[in-house]
């Protein structure tokens, strides 16, 4: 029996069933979960875990294939973003939705303004932000530009934009990526008070130290699905790693213990600061030597990327020094993709589609990208059809690359195929340095055991390999020494024997850290 | 069950939706005639005997065709790198007058076979002199060509009147023009030619400019498709952010592939400079520029296309005229009409025809595949 | 020889009635491109609303409805290029090209079968075109030496679409800035995303801006063929679209500047006219094709960076895609 006067209150949200797929790729599996009224509730889980694609069917960017959304006790249906902010869902996305050239008013009443008038809608906006400002501590001058504030406060427009909607649910997806400490400390007061007041938040993190210290309950995702709903006061940190990453199966590689001769790469100190003035990398200092694969780890936008980009001439770094088989790379003295190739430096880039190949291109004309003035594919005009066509048939015939037709189009082979075309383009030449990005992103099992054999034996003929990859079990597997990046920095470094998924999963969070110096000023 | 989208065979994509595209543009352009008072019918076959009904008229239409291949290329070149040069008039505009340059400095000087490469080579420059501003301006300022070009165009044409009235003109003339070149400066008509091997055919303007515009063509697709620089261009076209990891750079493309552009549009004043009015005079370009853009859309930017949509318009423009003196209801300006609609649809609304198409073709994949799964 | 205070107001009442078109194009494009769609056929626009315009006050006899078929074909035209670049996201600056291709040809094609004469309207009378009208007080202030004269000469003294044209800039200006509408507008041609991240149309907004864009051209159109002219005349538009989108860059986007912009083409126009064989002190004989040509050289300069920057709305040109 139920008690009439006393109901408990719906849950805020509740999904039931809900799935979501992109062409072959099911991003969203048959998730349930619930958050009640007035609590902060943390997703966490890696990158492609399906932790976006989630909260954007909830804001109707996306509609799911299939699953029900209940909002307050309340069947549901989110179209678009117009459904989501009716129901009172408001988020705060990772790439603010914000006019750069618009003042704070301006972007706060955008959509929702009071009137035909823009002079009602702002006076009632300043009350209201005022009000906002007050009860929640969102501090921000309304009548700045937004380009001409920090991201910390653009951040905190969002959120009043949300409020300003009658938002009673809030989604923040990724918020403290673009904060520095302090600003992240502040974004939590500013939740909780808000909690307090009765508003729900969901908040999208990979960053376990924050779940801990800010949120109520918890859920985990992995591949698509929910492994995971509990209450935070009940897990820890270590737990939380392990069910992110999961208890993958080591792949058997028959890797034989690296012999590292002399050294091919010599990084030192360093650091690149971008063109909006923003520190991406700081203080990097490793090696890599011939006959060794060295893997950095990290959460993807922790630097990974812009190191690859320096090393492989792409773009200059702004301190420190780097050298790499005989080439040196400072800020005065840059270097570019050619000079690279031809110090035997290959280069496979982390996005294929992007920079790897060119999808329009035949397989004939992406397996010499790069290599496309060499004298054997060029008379003095004309280019040498057949020996491109013939050159593609060697590689297409080394990696396995199906089907093995040079004039097809690169867009029409499967990823794993693609991705094994410019591996065997790039290792062909048997370079002396190998820059890896991602080298088995989207690729079928199959072919991920290939180009695992392939990196090896690069390494056994005396090649020295830097490997950035996402996956963990990749680095472990495949890695002689790992290297952690978080947050543009080197934070630790481990021996891949020794490695395991969730002291890595802890050093990319930069979680270790911090326990060794809570212990210490506690202890 | 998953609703994909079945990709098209490529020859829908290559051949049929052109001819969609170019049968929706026909369409409404008959339904203006009609609307006008003319059957529709009876004016596409007067277009189409104007234009291939005699050898006079074929040589007129492919005299036009000569031009249109030239600034198809121009545009399709630029297209390859993924730019829009839409300054082809001026660049005709100012090309023509390098070869005029060219020739009335030397006409009494030279033999023609030293004048002729000399003239093209004029054009050519001059014409490439016209783009590398706006060039140059978008690969290292940032300054959108749509717009420099467009502003090139009427530079041009002030620049142009500017030098015929002050500088050209023969003294004591009203006309602005230039005085006629000498015989040894006048590119052979394609009726002489064919006369000297004993073949008669009518009077027309064709001259040997139009091998020089199939040379070209040519010489385009080799550029394209079988040289480095060519792979170069259409990488940087189709990716950039793949170009620069392959260590091309994109401001280079741009200046180089700007500069053919340029080139090979200033050869439309060969055409007509050289081969057919043998002096310098106002006007001459007379919108070819613009036909270009159709030209290329409708070409795919590739040489064959190009000169198969140049000779469709060359015919266009020919059967027009003729249509005129036809139905005087119908003004000549009608090929503008049907030019406009080729380009609004085979250019801005290209793939207007594709989805339908798409479920079009996926209903018969849908069926192969069950019969398949059945066998 | 010597400029008088009445050679000066000839030249700059000739400045505003130049003007006038390139305002209401300027305006037009301000609209078009602050919502994200680059608009290069203002030239075409301009052109159809002025045959429009000739056309229908030739056969009823009444501008307004000269106006109305204008503001109406031009309506009809960007209702096009909104089917080609915002619906199916179609490169904007081809539908442009296609449409003053389209209108350069049609009107001619038109004015043959209705007028059987080779790209003309036949000439109307004055009661069929918008004439110059005397602001109240002409009579009681010419005799006030200098200010008279400029109320007179200069202030007073053109038709109806000339003070249409300073009110549209108002307008302008007002609706971007102070109303909702223009709130979203100029939000949708910086950044998509956030206008439909807060529950906006991109699509519907966009049409509307275009649709504005369509009624400033015709009125732009009407003044060109039976205010300023009493004919319509095959491409009388001759380039002043262009120049028009030439004035919307070096103002910035803005509707002041915009205007400006448009007098200091406007009064380049007079200049060159007034100036045509005269020799100068000092600096002898000015081309006439240089001055005519210096709004274009004056643009490119300025897009190049080297005075200033003109920086276009940041979604300009780009058709929104949802799909990410």
């Amino acid at each position: 029996m139920k008690d009439a006067s006393s109901p408990t209150p719906p849950m805020a949200i509740d999904l039931r069933g809900i799935s979501k797929s992109f062409g072959t790729v099911q991003a969203n599996k048959d998730i349930y979960f619930s958050v009640p009224q007035g609590t902060i509730h943390g997703i966490v889980g890696e990158n492609g875990a399906g932790k976006s694609t989630l909260m954007s069917i909830l804001y109707g960017f996306y509609e799911a294939d299939s699953g029900e959304i209940y909002i307050d006790g309340k069947l549901t249906r989110i179209r678009n973003s117009t459904d989501a902010i009716a129901a009172g869902i408001g988020m705060v996305h990772q790439h603010f939705m914000l006019v750069e050239n618009f003042t704070v008013l301006e972007n706060i009443i955008l959509g929702a303004e009071s009137g035909a008038m823009l002079s009602r809608s702002i006076a009632d906006a300043t009350t209201e932000a005022e009000r906002l400002e007050e009860e929640f501590g969102l501090h921000v001058d309304l009548h700045a530009r937004i380009d001409e504030i920090p991201v910390g406060q653009q951040q905190r427009v969002e959120t009043i934009k949300a409020l300003y909607r009658g938002a009673r649910i809030l989604i923040l997806d990724e918020p403290t990526g673009v904060l520095t400490p302090q600003e992240a400390d502040q974004l939590f007061d500013i939740l909780r008070s808000l909690r307090d007041k009765g508003v729900t938040v969901i908040i999208i993190t990979h960053k376990l130290r924050e779940i801990m210290d800010l949120t109520d309950n918890v859920s985990v995702m992995r591949q698509g699905q929910i492994v995971a709903n509990v209450k935070t006061s009940e897990t820890s940190k270590e737990e939380l790693a392990e069910l992110m990453v999961g208890r993958k199966i080591r792949m058997d590689l028959d890797k034989t213990a690296a012999d590292p001769k002399e050294t091919l790469i010599e990084i030192k100190h360093l650091g690149l600061i971008d063109e909006q003035q923003i520190k991406r990398l700081e203080d990097i200092t490793f090696e890599v030597h011939s006959g060794e694969i060295v893997g950095i780890a990290g959460v993807s936008g922790n630097g990974q990327s812009e190191l690859l980009e320096i090393l492989s001439g792409m773009r200059p770094c702004s301190k420190g020094e780097a050298h790499i088989n005989g080439l040196t790379i400072t800020p005065s003295q840059h270097s570019n993709p050619g000079e690279v190739r031809h110090a035997s430096i290959a280069h496979v880039p982390e996005d294929r589609l992007k920079r790897g190949l060119i999808p329009r291109f035949s397989a004939g004309e992406s397996a010499i990208l790069g290599y496309h003035n060499n004298p054997e594919y060029n008379g003095a005009i004309l280019s040498k059809a057949e020996a491109i066509k013939k050159h593609c048939l060697h590689l297409m015939d080394a990696f396995d690359v199906r089907p093995n037709h040079p004039a097809l189009k690169s867009a029409n082979f499967s990823g794993g195929n693609q991705q094994k075309l410019i591996l065997a383009r790039e290792m062909d030449p048997d370079p002396k340095v190998l820059l890896v990005g991602q080298p088995t992103r989207g690729v079928d099992i199959g072919a991920i055991e290939f180009i695992h054999k392939q990196i090896i034996a690069m390494r056994d003929r005396g090649s020295a390999v830097l490997l950035v990859s996402g996956e963990l079990d990749e680095l472990i597997s495949l890695a002689d020494r790992i290297v952690v990046m978080f947050d543009g920095r080197i934070v630790g470094e481990v021996n891949a024997a020794e490695a395991d998924e969730r002291t890595l999963g802890l050093m990319m969070a930069n979680a270790h850290q911090e326990d060794e110096y809570k212990e210490a000023t506690h202890g | 069950m998953a609703k994909t989208k079945q990709p098209l065979p490529a020859w829908a994509d290559i051949i049929l939706i052109p001819l969609i595209n170019l049968f929706i543009a026909f369409a409404v352009s008959s339904i203006i005639i009609y609307l006008i008072g003319e059957n529709p019918f009876e004016a596409f076959k007067v277009m189409i005997e104007g234009a291939f009904g005699t050898s006079e008229g074929i040589g007129y239409t492919l005299y036009y065709a000569t031009n249109f291949i030239f600034t198809g290329l121009a545009v399709a070149i630029a297209f390859h790198a993924m730019l829009f040069n839409i300054g082809g008039e001026g660049q005709a505009y100012i090309g023509g007058l390098g070869v005029a340059v060219a020739l009335l400095a030397l006409d009494g000087i030279l033999p023609f076979w030293a004048l002729f490469p000399i003239a093209i080579i004029a054009g050519m420059l001059f014409g490439a002199a016209w783009a590398a501003i706006p060039a140059y301006l978008q690969a290292y300022r940032g300054s959108h060509i749509v717009i420099t070009t467009i502003m090139f165009n009427f530079i041009a044409a002030n620049l142009m009147v500017y030098l015929l009235v002050n500088i050209f003109i023969v003294p004591g003339s009203m006309t602005p023009e230039s005085r006629v070149f000498t015989e040894n400066a006048q590119l052979p008509f394609m009726h002489e030619m064919l006369g000297w091997i004993g073949i008669q055919i009518s009077e027309s303007p064709l001259n040997l400019s139009f091998i020089v515009a199939l040379v070209v063509s040519i010489l385009f697709w080799i550029y394209v498709w079988h040289t480095r620089w060519g792979y170069a261009t259409r990488a940087v076209g189709f990716s950039e952010s793949a170009a620069e990891y392959a260590g091309i750079d994109p401001k280079k493309i741009i200046m180089v592939t700007m500069l053919i552009s340029g080139g090979l549009a200033g050869l439309a004043g060969l055409n007509e400079v050289m081969g057919v009015q043998h002096k310098l005079m106002l006007d001459f370009v007379a919108g070819y520029g613009f036909t270009g853009i159709a030209v290329a859309l409708m070409g795919r930017n590739h040489p064959v296309g190009i000169i198969l949509s140049s000779i469709l318009f060359g015919a266009l423009f020919q059967g027009g005229a003729e249509l005129a003196f036809e139905m005087p209801a119908i003004s000549k300006e009608m090929v503008f009409v049907i030019q406009g609609l080729i380009i609004l649809f085979s250019g801005a609304l290209a793939y207007m025809s594709k989805p339908w198409l798409e479920r079009f073709f996926s209903l018969f994949v849908g069926d192969n595949s069950s019969e398949m799964e059945v066998a | 020889m010597e400029f008088a205070l009445t050679d000066i107001l000839s030249i700059l009442a000739a400045t505003i009635r130049v003007s006038t078109p390139l305002i209401f194009a300027a305006m037009a494009g301000i609209f078009s491109e602050r919502s994200g769609i680059v608009d290069i056929s203002l030239e075409g626009k301009l052109l159809a609303g002025a045959f429009a315009a000739a056309s229908v006050a030739a056969v009823t006899g009444s501008p307004w409805l000269g106006l109305l078929a204008a503001i109406v074909v031009n309506m009809l035209l960007s209702l096009i290029h909104g089917f080609a670049s915002i619906t199916h996201n179609g490169d904007q600056v081809v539908s442009g090209v296609a449409i003053n291709i389209i209108v350069s040809g049609l009107t001619v094609v038109l004015g043959m079968a209705w007028f059987h004469r080779a790209g003309q309207t036949p000439t109307l009378p004055s009661d069929a075109r918008f004439m110059p009208i005397h602001l109240p007080g002409t009579e009681a202030l010419s005799h006030i030496p200098i200010l008279g004269d400029i109320y007179t000469k200069l202030i007073s003294g053109h038709n109806l679409l000339v003070y249409v044209a300073f009110l549209s800039v108002a307008v302008t200006w007002w609706v971007l800035f102070k109303t909702r509408f223009g709130l979203r507008l100029r939000a949708v041609g910086e950044n998509p995303n956030a206008v439909d991240t807060a529950g906006i149309s991109v699509a519907f907004l966009r049409y509307r801006a275009v649709l504005i864009a369509g009624i400033l051209t015709g009125i732009g159109g009407t003044y060109i063929s039976i205010a300023q002219n009493a004919s319509f005349i095959r491409d009388m538009s001759a380039g002043q679209g262009y120049i028009a989108l030439a004035a919307m860059i070096f103002g910035k986007w803005k509707p002041l500047p915009a205007m400006f912009a448009c007098f200091l083409f406007g009064f380049l126009d007079a200049l060159a006219m007034r100036l045509q064989g005269v020799s100068l002190p000092y600096v002898g004989e000015i081309p006439v094709q240089f001055i005519q040509a210096s709004p274009y050289i004056l643009t490119v300069i300025l897009l190049a960076g080297f005075v200033g920057r003109a920086v276009a709305p940041k979604a300009d040109g780009v058709p929104y895609v949802k799909e990410r």
